[in-house]
This record gives structure tokens, C-alpha cells and sequence, in this order.
């Protein structure tokens, strides 16, 4: 930065030889207001998507920048929403980058009294013994009268109401073919 | 700079030293459809990085900010008016009779035969609801209000900041700069509508920014792309104006004013302004603002000549002192 | 609207500004009053009451939508002669088993109809397993040809029948049922009725509370049946609208995550009903029934192809022995009074927080407290997770961490914005949701843990010769991984449906077959990869197309906005007017066309009428506008498929303030219950409960609270529990404004702060006054903000034909102060419940 340059910064400067004799306006800019842009503009990479809330079902823009989520906003495109929002709608980017979000899995032991970490691998062989150890306890071959009933009635699941479709379709599809049929959602509720 | 540049009527952005400004942008807070969801509270603080305002239930209705704040820029007020009171219209001609004019007024204003009272007071009443006459229930109304930095047309916290933190943007919009402010608080006490105000932990004012960064880029500022309903609208302050008065005509029957939108107020008229449904008051805002600054060149002036009057006492002494 | 679905409220506000009216009725003055032209405050509970008033008022003063009724309702079916009305049974229908307590339904049915069962037994185990909930997309099993009087005079016909059962619903009536002013009433049938017909169209929008009713199916029929009568059915501005409350809701019914359904409604097997596959198909066909359903068996075995792959073969019926059966009621009150009984080892709980969420908080938690295991999949810390370690039994000592044996693992879970995929919206619109980031930490998907707990499961048992390991064995579930997980658009290709032979995508449902050639895992939302195109990631701009918006996203079936859109056009297929055209016949190039995917046979004409005997498709006649329905046409009466009556009956909340007004019969005498010492009711009209109480969301927070009290910029704005009251209320119980109250139920006493609102209001019912206090439900004990749970003070009672709990309406008593803590809370509920039964 030249020594001219430099000069010509100083709001004083601005403000005795520009237009703004007052330094109200334009010779009280600071350099930052001056390069201020929309985050949304200069991220690198912007999801369409949809808020996961209640079932309007809005039009969400989530910008992506360096990996992280830097604003999720309503997309403008949506024919249902119009690039609004409700409350809640506007804080997905709380819910998404909160600090509070549990990141890791945690597991409390058979009386236990407080929280232990476990590794991810470890927990999902542990979950897929239980699953199996309380099928083969429970499993019902057929009823009184020798019909099929194929199952076990020791196996519950509540939810989907906000999942993906696609999520849904593996989760009845998986406890269809193990036989488990409780399996609930919101929608009951 | 015109002579007026402190109060009156003008186009502050061109004032303000910038060459070939864009139009003035401002809000048109219409509340005749605000639903109150606090969603630009919200989208606001996601953009602008606010921090949280404290876990305060207050009782005011479903209003848990409390106002605007350094870290609430914008505020919904929730105004809760009970039904209307029944006074009669045989009281209110007896009233009048007896020469109480007002009486009737207030009996007009409220609808026939009756008085309203402006707040829900929290006192319990007796009467039972249902098809009696006298306990009209229908009337009960619930005003929203967004309220939101006013972006003044004179700008008491700018015209006194000692720093040039606050400045005015090419835009008219009046604006903090976070890398300026040294937190002397001068501005605080100069805003006629109580808006701008210091963050505890760092000293400094914040406020509403128009959405600064955004509207620079051709975006709408955060809390008037969220709103659901458009009660927060966005856009030049003159075609803003334009469709608030053409709003004002349809619902006048519903008791809507504006307020803010007059050049000749007392700020110049502002940049955000809004349709009401009820007096200022009754949403906690000031009926006549006033920029602190307006008497300045009033107060320079007899300042000047309360020192020529000195000098020349002064003067006067001397000579006094010779004879 | 306003409160909870602020986005879709800018429609009513933009209709309010174009001039339409705006009526909202419910028990409290909310944000949608405040911005309705009408607000009607109405007793909570007393809903059919209002609505059947509406339909006498539309039937004694004919301002029904005459052509619209003839052609397209079943107004002029004749109706069995054995049929009883509740008008003869003093609120019961014909045909009322005392010991079962359900009807055997075969007086409903149209005349001449074959008795072909809903016989008792057969009620009782269609309550059992809320089979009312197969007929989301069809209707149940009717005859193609019934007689019919299109004058509507005879007094066995459905309008006459109509007429003579809401006869009693006076303006007088509703007065004294819900409250509402008799000139309030009035001017809402007014208004209604007079902004129906050829030139206009009422909305009805109901949010699903309304669902949480012992009567709840219902009131929803209530809703349709004037929707019909005033022709609003099918056609733009018109409808009843469903608002519902989670993102994808309607996709995890329709692909569903519940006991008795498979994808597309399809019924899971049942064992005696269905013990065989043809029992099965023939069980959804119907084989005499008109419209789309008989094309059934076309479904099912391209969804068990879709299950089995090469495996699923004539042979073997396509797999279908490998399908487990049902045999009573799996839903998920049964199973939590079962984890309390010790039946259950192991739970799910996938984004779902059912100790605040669900009704009779304690059971939920008490049942949690007594599994082997619980995985929790959430992405913050929630009170199903933490129940043994500080829930509100902790508290009372009635959960002591030490001796609680369930095993919890919290499984952190990727949010919307770390996972591709689709949601459906509550008007049954496909949106896919591009991946943004990647989950953070150990944050999986519910793709990525399903798939490799499958994975497990085989890779475990592989090598078994167990007859029962074979379904997991066989199961297709080879999808290739990207990264470590399936992508959404595989799955969602085989949802799509494809042929077996060259995995070719099908283009729709009509594609189909039943011959083991094409394989699709949800026939209702095939098309949706029509073209190889993914379309529910279209994404063409609002602003760029016309109103309907048909290339923004994707809705089932066949991409059609407006259900039943045939009725949009008259019998002629003309439409009723210019204002209101939709989709229309256009002669010249002989095909239905017009602003929607015309919900017809594209080249079926308006005169088409079936040849003697046609069955299926070819049943469906020119002006048979409903064509999911057995008959064709929009039901007024149900002859079948309803538990609780063909028409819907004033009864009232299981807990109630009064006497029902109407009728001898008190509640619904078909509802579900649950007669346990763990769950108690609040005697009805008892002076010990004497309040109403209501409760539902804010606009600031989010069911359960899971995705709102933990984040501050919503705490904030809602910090704490609190009950609104009346200023009458308050008064009486001398609560004071912010002060402290404690409600009590038979279930449970919590804490709240106090509001007192005038936009509660007390009630004159019967001739006395009614008070009504409402709750939010959001909070619970973690998170930001923290407080008691609504849905602690709620029993568990179900509506007879979805297995829905009544927890919009109850009866409790409140005081001023706080609630008792520790073993002492336990004392005071119990008191409560002692001098209730006491003093009955």
C-alpha cells in the first residue's frame, strides 16, 4: 500500500476533499463495509433442499462453505414456499451446525448410571447381536392352529416421520424380512 | 449539503456524499398481515450472527424478546385487546347529556355504544360469554407488530457518533460498523425510538443493518425473504410508499394509519415504516418522534450568538473598563 | 394454519387479500384467529356436533351442489332395509355387539348387496389392526352395481338417510353442544354454503389434531361429507386439506413405518384373514369391485420381487410365506404396555422422542425402562434417551438408575442437510434433497445404519437352513455403496419399480404386472423415475410456470396435484364453469386434458358406460369421478370399512365435562381401550376433574422439542411451559398471571407458568359454563429449555378404525402453586384419583 493510498483511507482525508464533508456517509466507509458480500455469494457450493420440519415441505438453499454449512435460507424457485420461512425453518442452520448436536455414539450399560463412549463398528455388531439374540428368544413359527405367523413380537421401532422415503423403504423392508412387524411411526401418533 | 441536512425532507444517501447513489431501500412493515411467527427474528439472527437474548419468559403475550435490543434487531410485539367493553348506548347519551362530548366520542371510536379499552391488563372479568347482547366477544383483536430499526432520514445515533462507526449507506440505510465502533454509547440515548443499544460482554452498539452484505449483493435482507406472509416488505423506499398508501386506503375502515412513511415528520421519515391497526402507543411506539439533532442548527446558531453577545459584553467591559 | 404451518398460511392471507373469507373455528383464539375474518370458539371434543349442524343446515335448505351430489356422491344408493340409524338406537347404529363392542356391519350395506361379512368378528380384528388406515388411497369392498333413486326421494336413499340423522343438529343443538352463539353458527353455514357451487369453492383445512380423537376418522368424514355435498371435492380452491405436522409423514405412510401397512397400503398379511396368498391379493382386489384396486395382485408380487428378487417365483407364491403376520393389534400403545408387561426385548426409536411425544408419558417411559436394550437415533440428547438417568420417574423414585436394566445406545444421526433423499409434503409431493455435507463425527444416516445392520444380520446368519432366516437371506439387498453407503436414487429406482429381466425403469403403476416381470417397492409412487429421470428433484422455478406448478417436484399417484380432478368437469366432462375449469374432455382430439394429470383413463370418455358385468378399470363409467372407490363415487354414508358407523355421530370425549346432549350413548362405543391400573381415566363429568384441556404446538417450537429446545434462537422465543387460562378461570382458582399452576390428571400432575389470556374464553354447554385451559406439549426435562410434559397428563384411548389416541381433549382440575416432587407427587395424583372414584 502506497503512502498516497494510505492517505486517501483515512476518513479525514475523505471527508475534507470528497463529497461527504460531514463523514456521515461515504467518507466514514471502513475498508470492511466496503468488501462486505453476502456469504451466500462466495461459498462454494449451494444444496437444494428441503426444510425437516413440519410438511409444507418449503424449498431450502443450504450454502456450503470449506465443508461447512455457512447459511441455509428459503429457495426463491420453491412454487410452495417462495424463498419463505418460519421460524424454524430459518434455524436449520442452528440445527444442523449446533455445538449441542451429538456427534458421538454413547452407551449406558445395564445399570449403569452415567454415559460411556463406544466405538461406532463395535456398537452396530453389539446392536446386530441383540437383534438377532431377541428374534431367536421370541420368534413365533406358527399360531394355535398351525398357520403361519413367521415372526417375533420381541422387537419394537417408533419412527420416520422424518426420514427419507428411501430410508423408510429400507428400515420395512429390513424388520419385513427378519419378521419384526412392530414397527411404528409418528403418523400413529 | 443543503441547509436542511439536519431536519426536513431529502434524499440522505445523496446527502450523505454518495455520486450517482441507487434509490433509496427500505421496509414496509405491513402488520395487518403479520402472524406473528417471529420467523425475522429468526432469519435475522441465523444471518447476522446475533446472539441469543436470554430464556425470559415476560408474559407479554407471545412476545418473549421484549423489544428491540443490541442483540434483537427485530422484535415482534404481541398486543392483546379484549373485546369490547360494554358501555351502552343509552349511557353514552346519557353521558353526553350531562355534557361528557367525550363520552360519545370514545363511544364512536370503539364502534356504536361502546368504549374499548387500548391493553389487555390482566384482570380478570365476569361476564359470561354467549348470545347476550352486551358481551359482544367478536371484537377481541390480537395485533403483531414487527418492529425494527427505523433507517431514519435523520439519524440521531449517526449525526452524534463521535468515530464514524454509524454511517450512512449508498443505500439511505443507516449502519453500525462492528470495526469502527468503540463502544462510547453516544448513539444509545440519541435514537428517539430507543432501537440501538450496547452488547454487554464487547461494549459495542449493534442494530439492524439492513442486511448490509446482502442488499450490496442484490439480495433481500434476511427477515424480508423469510416472512410467510410479506408483512415485511422490502424494496425502493418510494415504491414502498406507493403500496402502503394504496394498503392504507383498503383497510381504513379496519383503523389502519401509517407510521414513519412522512418526510415532514420528525426524522425525515423513516426507511423502515409501517402500517398499524391501532395508535402507536399501542404498539410501544413513540406517536412523535423527534431526531435529537433536529435543533442543532438552531442551537449552533443561538450558541453563536450568545458568543457574539458575550464578545461583545466582553467588549462592552473593556470599554466599560476604559471610561 | 398460522401457528403451525406459517409458510402455507401466506395463502390464505394472499386469498384474504383477493377477498375470500377467512373463518377459523377452534377452542382458543390463536394467530390464525387473529388474522381470520371469523373466529368461532368451540368446545374442544364437540366438533361433529358443529359440522353435522352444517350438514343439516345444507340438507334442510337445500343448498346442496344438486348435479354435482347425483353424479358424483353415493347420495341416491339404496341403503339395506335392515339398516338402523342412530335416530331408532339412541346413538347406536344396527347391528352393536355388547360383548365385542363393534358392529357387525352387514345392516350398513347397500340394498341387495351380498352379505359378504364385517361381521364381528371380522370388525374386531379389522380395529385390531387399524385396517381403516388401508383405505388412505382406496375405499373398502363394494359391489360395481347397486340401485339407485336419482331423484333422491326414497327414504332408503343416502341423502334421505343423511337427512333424517343430522335432522336433530339444529342451530339450537350446536349452541348447546359446542357453545358457539346460534347467529355465529349460521353465518358459517352462510358463508360456507354461499361460496360453493359451479362458480366457487370452499377450502376446508384441518390440522391433524383433529386426528387425535377417539372419534377422530370421523370428524375427517364430517368434513368430507359437506365438502361433497357442496361439490367442492376434486376440483381448485376446494378440497379438505390435510396439515401435517413432520416432514415426511405422509411418505412414511404411504412407504410406511407401521405394523399393518406394506408399501402403497397394501395390508400386512394377517394370519387368519390372509393366510395365503390368494386369500391375500383377492383380500385387496376384491374381484367384483370397480376401479384401480383390482389391479392388486399386479402390485403385490412386483413388491415381493422387489423383496426377493430371484427368489420370489410363482412357485413359491413370491416369497409371500417369508412375510410375518399379524394377529390383533401391534400398534404402538400395544407394544408399550407390552414393554411394561416385559413382552419386548429391544426398541427403535429413529427421530422419534415418545417420552414427550406420545400419550401417557409415564407408560412410555416406564415401558423404556423395562427392555433389554433401546437404540436411540437422534441428533441431540433427548428425554427417550435419558429416561433412566434423570426422567421425571427418577424423581419419584419410581425409575432408580442402579436397578434399571436397559441397555441405551445413542446412535448420533445425520441431519437433512448431510443426506440425499425425498420427503414427502402433506399434499403427497416427492422432493428429493441434494446431500450438502458430510455427517460430522459418528452422525450416519438412517440409510447407512439399516443397510449395515442388514448386512450384519445376513452376514450372521449366512449359511443358515432355518426355514424363518430365509425371508433375510433371500432379500435383495445388494446395493452398491457409494462411499459406505447405498445412494438415495438406487433405492429410490427400485421404489420406482423396474422389469426384472433388463432392470429397465417402468414408466407407472399401469405398467405393472402380476406375473413376476416387474419388480416395484411402492406401487403408488411409481413415476417418480419415469424417463430414468429423478422426478422429484425437478426443479423448475414457481415464477416460471403456471399455478399448478406440475414441473416442481413429483406427487403420487402419476404426478397429479388434485385428486379426483375428474370432478372438476361435469358429467359431460364441460367444465362447471370458466372461473373453476381444472381439467376437462376435449372431444376433438378425444382425451381428458386441462391444468392437472387428468385423475381418469385418458381416453375414457364422459359417456363411456361399462358393459353388464365389467369389472375392475372397465367398471369405472364415463362420470364415475371417485375411481378409487368400489362404486366410483364420493361416499356421503360408508356401507363398509368404518367401525364406529357409516355416518359420523356426535359422541364425546372419552373424558368429558357434560352428558352428550345428542344422544343415550355417552362416547364411541367402538373405541380402543386399554383397561389397566397403569392406565386410568378421569371419570366423565366428574367434579374432581371439572376442566377441559386441550393442547398443541407453538409456532416457535417442534413437536417434542428435539429440534427446538435445543437450539437457542427458538428457545428464546418460547422459554418456558406455561398454560393458558381465562380470566373467569384464573379467577375462580385464583391463579395469577406468570405465577405457577399445577394440573392434575389421573395420570399425572405437572407444573406450568401461568398466562392468562382472553383468548381463552369460558363456555356456555347444556346450559352451564365450561372452562378450557390449553397446554403446549414441547417441553421435557433436556435441552435448553426444559419443563413438564403436556402429554404426561394424557390416557391412552384410541380412535376404533387408525388406532390414533385421543389426546386432543380431556378433563383435569388446576391449582395455583407448584406440583409436589419426589414420592410426594405419586401421593397427590393418587388422592386425586381416590376422590374421583370416590364420588362416583
Amino acid at each position: 500500500m502506497g503512502v498516497r493510498t494510505w492517505i486517501e483511507g483515512w476518513p479525514v482525508y475523505r471527508q475534507l476533499t470528497g463529497t461527504d464533508p460531514l463523514g456521515r456517509g461515504a467518507a466514514s466507509q471502513s475498508a470492511r463495509s466496503k468488501n462486505l458480500t453476502a456469504r451466500t455469494e462466495t461459498a462454494d457450493s449451494m444444496a437444494r433442499s428441503v426444510c425437516p420440519y413440519c410438511a409444507v415441505g418449503c424449498g431450502q438453499r443450504i450454502f456450503v462453505k470449506d465443508g461447512e454449512v455457512v447459511q441455509i435460507e428459503g429457495d426463491p424457485d420453491s412454487p410452495i414456499s417462495k424463498g419463505r420461512l418460519c421460524p424454524k425453518g430459518s434455524a436449520s442452520k442452528s440445527l444442523v451446525t449446533s455445538d449441542r448436536r451429538q456427534k458421538k455414539v454413547l452407551y449406558r450399560r445395564p445399570y449403569g448410571t452415567d454415559w460411556e463412549e463406544l466405538d461406532l463398528e463395535t456398537a452396530m455388531d453389539m446392536i446386530a447381536d441383540r437383534v438377532l439374540a431377541a428374534r431367536e428368544e421370541t420368534w413365533e413359527d406358527r399360531d394355535e392352529d398351525g398357520r403361519p405367523l413367521n415372526r417375533t413380537l420381541g422387537i419394537s421401532s417408533l419412527g420416520g416421520a422424518t426420514l427419507d422415503n428411501e430410508e423408510n423403504y429400507l428400515i420395512k423392508k429390513l424388520f419385513t424380512a427378519m419378521g419384526a412387524i412392530q414397527i411404528e411411526n409418528q403418523a400413529r401418533i | 449539503m443543503g441547509a436542511n441536512s439536519l431536519y426536513g425532507p431529502l434524499d440522505p444517501a445523496p446527502d450523505a456524499g454518495y455520486v450517482d447513489a441507487p434509490p433509496r431501500m427500505g421496509f414496509f412493515t405491513d402488520t395487518s398481515v403479520c402472524i406473528g411467527c417471529k420467523a425475522c427474528e429468526v432469519a435475522c439472527k441465523e444471518w447476522n450472527g446475533v446472539p441469543d437474548d436470554g430464556f425470559n419468559l415476560l408474559g407479554h403475550s407471545y412476545d418473549n424478546t421484549g423489544g428491540l435490543s443490541a442483540n434483537s434487531w427485530r422484535a415482534v410485539a404481541f398486543i392483546e385487546q379484549p373485546a369490547v367493553v360494554p358501555a351502552g348506548p343509552v349511557d353514552a347519551l346519557a353521558e353526553a347529556a350531562a355534557g361528557r362530548s367525550d363520552a360519545l366520542a370514545e363511544a364512536g371510536c370503539g364502534g356504536a355504544g361502546t368504549t374499548r379499552e387500548p391493553e389487555f391488563l390482566g384482570m380478570p372479568g365476569t361476564d359470561l360469554p354467549g348470545r347476550t347482547p352486551d358481551a359482544p366477544r367478536t371484537d377481541f383483536r390480537w395485533l403483531m407488530m414487527s418492529n425494527v430499526c427505523k433507517h431514519c432520514t435523520h439519524a440521531g445515533c449517526l449525526d452524534v457518533c463521535p468515530t464514524g462507526a454509524l454511517f450512512r449507506t449508498e443505500f439511505g440505510t443507516v449502519v453500525v460498523q462492528e470495526d469502527v465502533c468503540n463502544g462510547c454509547g453516544y448513539c444509545i440515548p440519541a435514537c428517539p425510538y430507543g432501537v440501538i443499544d450496547q452488547r454487554k460482554d464487547d461494549g459495542r452498539a449493534w442494530k439492524c443493518t439492513l442486511c448490509y452484505d446482502r442488499i450490496g449483493d442484490g439480495l433481500t435482507p434476511a427477515c424480508a425473504q423469510a416472512c410467510p406472509t410479506q408483512s415485511i416488505q422490502y424494496g425502493e423506499l418510494d415504491e414502498l410508499r406507493a403500496r402502503a398508501a394504496e394498503r392504507v386506503e383498503k383497510l381504513k375502515d379496519q383503523g389502519a394509519r401509517l407510521y414513519g412513511h412522512d418526510p415532514d415528520d420528525g426524522v425525515g421519515g423513516d426507511g423502515a415504516f409501517f402500517l398499524l391497526l391501532d395508535e402507536p402507543e399501542v404498539y410501544g411506539l413513540p406517536p412523535d418522534p423527534i431526531v435529537a439533532t433536529r435543533d442543532l442548527p438552531a442551537m449552533w446558531k443561538r450558541a453563536g450568538l450568545a458568543g457574539l453577545a458575550m464578545a461583545a459584553a466582553v467588549a462592552v467591559s473593556f470599554l466599560g473598563g476604559r471610561r | 394454519m398460522a401457528e403451525a404451518h406459517p409458510v402455507g398460511f401466506q395463502y390464505v392471507v394472499e386469498a384474504k387479500n383477493r377477498g375470500a373469507k377467512i373463518i377459523h373455528v377452534d377452542p382458543r383464539f390463536t394467530r390464525t384467529s387473529a388474522l381470520a375474518d371469523e373466529f368461532v370458539a368451540v368446545r374442544a371434543g364437540a366438533d361433529i356436533a358443529f359440522l353435522g349442524g352444517v350438514i343439516n343446515y345444507i340438507l334442510s335448505n337445500e343448498k346442496d351442489f344438486r348435479e354435482y351430489v347425483v353424479a358424483y356422491t353415493n347420495a341416491s344408493m339404496l341403503v339395506s332395509e335392515e339398516f338402523q340409524d342412530t335416530e331408532d338406537l339412541d346413538g347406536l347404529f344396527s347391528g352393536y355387539d355388547t360383548e365385542l363392542n363393534v358392529y357387525d356391519q352387514t345392516s350398513w350395506q347397500y340394498a341387495g348387496q351380498r352379505a359378504e361379512g364385517q361381521e364381528e368378528d371380522e370388525a374386531h380384528a379389522d380395529r385390531e389392526t387399524a385396517s381403516g388406515l388401508e383405505q388412505e388411497s382406496h375405499g373398502p369392498p363394494i359391489p360395481a352395481d347397486v340401485p339407485r333413486d336419482l331423484t333422491l326421494r326414497d327414504p332408503r336413499c343416502v341423502y334421505q338417510i343423511l337427512k333424517r340423522h343430522y335432522a336433530r343438529y339444529t342451530p339450537e343443538v350446536v349452541e348447546q353442544v359446542c357453545g358457539v352463539p346460534q347467529d355465529a353458527f349460521l353465518s358459517v353455514c352462510e358463508a360456507w354454503t354461499s361460496n360453493s357451487g359451479r362458480e366457487r369453492t370452499t377450502a376446508l383445512v384441518y390440522s391433524v389434531g383433529w386426528t387425535q380423537h377417539s372419534v377422530g376418522v370421523q370428524y375427517i368424514r364430517t368434513g368430507a361429507i359437506i365438502q361433497l355435498l357442496l361439490g367442492n371435492m376434486g376440483r381448485p380452491g376446494g378440497g379438505v386439506m390435510a396439515l401435517r405436522g413432520h416432514a415426511s409423514i405422509q411418505g412414511s405412510t404411504d412407504i410406511p413405518t407401521l405394523f399393518n401397512l406394506l408399501p402403497g397400503y397394501l395390508p400386512m398379511p394377517h394370519h387368519q384373514q390372509h393366510e395365503t396368498f390368494r386369500d391375500w391379493v383377492d383380500a385387496i382386489r376384491n374381484p367384483e369391485q370397480k376401479g384401480f384396486w383390482a389391479n392388486a395382485e399386479a402390485y403385490a408380487v412386483s413388491l415381493l420381487k422387489a423383496y426377493w428378487g430371484d427368489a420370489a417365483t410363482e412357485d413359491n407364491d413370491w416369497g409371500y410365506g417369508w412375510l410375518p403376520r399379524l394377529t390383533g393389534d401391534h400398534g404402538t400403545y400395544q407394544q408399550v404396555l407390552d414393554m411394561i408387561d416385559g413382552k419386548i426385548k429391544g426398541y427403535f426409536l429413529l427421530g422419534q422422542n415418545p417420552a414427550v411425544g406420545s400419550a401417557h408419558g409415564k407408560a412410555q417411559r416406564l415401558g423404556m425402562a423395562n427392555l433389554d436394550w433401546l437404540v436411540v437415533r437422534d441428533l441431540f440428547m433427548i428425554e427417550s434417551a435419558t429416561f433412566w438417568k434423570d426422567g421425571p420417574e427418577v424423581a419419584t423414585g419410581e425409575i432408580i438408575p442402579a436397578e434399571c436394566r436397559t441397555e441405551v445406545f445413542f446412535m448420533p444421526a445425520a441431519s437433512h442437510a448431510e443426506k440425499e433423499g425425498t420427503f414427502t409434503q402433506t399434499q403427497r409431493m416427492l422432493q428429493w434433497r441434494e446431500k450438502a455435507v458430510d455427517p460430522p463425527g459418528d452422525c450416519r444416516s438412517e440409510l447407512w445404519f439399516f443397510y449395515h445392520l442388514g448386512r450384519r444380520l445376513r452376514e450372521r446368519l449366512a449359511g443358515s437352513t432355518l426355514d424363518r432366516d430365509q425371508g433375510l437371506l433371500n432379500l435383495t439387498w445388494d446395493y452398491p455403496l457409494h462411499g459406505d453407503e447405498p445412494s438415495g436414487e438406487d433405492v429410490l429406482r427400485e421404489i420406482n419399480g423396474y422389469t426384472t429381466a433388463d432392470r429397465e425403469l417402468v414408466p407407472g403403476f399401469a405398467s405393472l404386472k402380476a406375473d413376476g416381470s416387474t419388480a416395484c417397492g411402492c406401487w403408488i409412487y411409481s413415476g417418480v423415475f419415469k424417463d430414468g429421470v429423478n422426478q422429484a428433484a425437478r426443479r423448475k422455478p414457481g415464477r416460471e410456470q403456471d399455478w399448478v406448478a406440475r414441473e416442481w417436484g413429483w406427487a403420487w399417484p402419476a404426478d397429479r396435484r388434485t385428486l379426483y380432478n375428474r370432478a372438476s368437469a361435469d358429467p359431460e366432462g364441460r367444465p362447471w364453469s370458466e372461473r373453476k375449469k381444472y381439467v376437462w374432455w376435449d372431444p376433438d382430439k378425444g382425451e381428458w386434458t386441462g391444468y392437472d394429470v387428468p385423475d381418469f383413463e385418458k381416453n375414457k370418455p364422459p359417456s363411456y358406460r361399462p358393459p353388464e358385468g365389467a369389472t375392475g378399470v372397465a367398471a369405472i363409467s364415463g362420470d364415475d369421478a371417485f375411481i378409487m372407490q368400489g362404486d366410483g363415487k364420493g361416499w356421503l354414508y360408508a356401507p363398509s370399512g368404518l367401525i364406529d358407523g357409516p355416518l359420523p355421530t356426535h359422541y364425546e370425549p372419552v373424558e368429558s365435562a357434560v352428558a352428550n346432549p345428542l344422544y343415550g350413548q355417552q362416547a364411541n362405543p367402538t373405541r380402543k381401550r386399554y383397561d389397566r391400573a397403569d392406565n386410568p381415566m378421569n371419570p366423565s363429568q366428574s367434579a374432581v376433574y371439572p376442566y377441559v384441556f386441550s393442547t398443541s404446538r407453538l409456532t416457535e417450537h417442534h413437536t417434542a422439542g428435539g429440534m427446538s429446545r435445543q437450539l437457542a434462537y427458538l428457545s428464546e422465543l418460547q422459554p418456558e411451559m406455561f398454560v393458558e387460562v381465562s380470566p373467569q378461570l384464573a379467577a375462580e382458582r385464583g391463579l395469577e398471571h406468570l405465577g405457577w399452576a399445577t394440573i392434575v390428571t389421573a395420570r399425572a400432575a405437572i407444573e406450568a407458568r401461568v398466562m392468562v389470556t382472553d383468548r381463552l374464553r369460558p363456555l356456555r354447554i347444556d346450559g352451564r359454563v365450561v372452562h378450557q385451559l390449553w397446554l403446549p406439549y414441547h417441553w421435557g426435562n433436556e435441552g435448553l429449555v426444559t419443563g413438564d410434559s403436556a402429554n404426561d397428563l394424557i390416557g391412552i384411548t384410541l380412535d376404533p378404525n387408525v388406532l390414533i389416541q385421543e389426546s386432543k381433549v380431556g378433563t383435569c382440575d388446576i391449582r395455583p402453586g407448584r406440583r409436589p416432587t419426589g414420592p410426594a407427587l405419586i401421593a397427590f395424583v393418587n388422592d386425586y384419583r381416590k376422590r374421583a372414584d370416590g364420588s362416583q
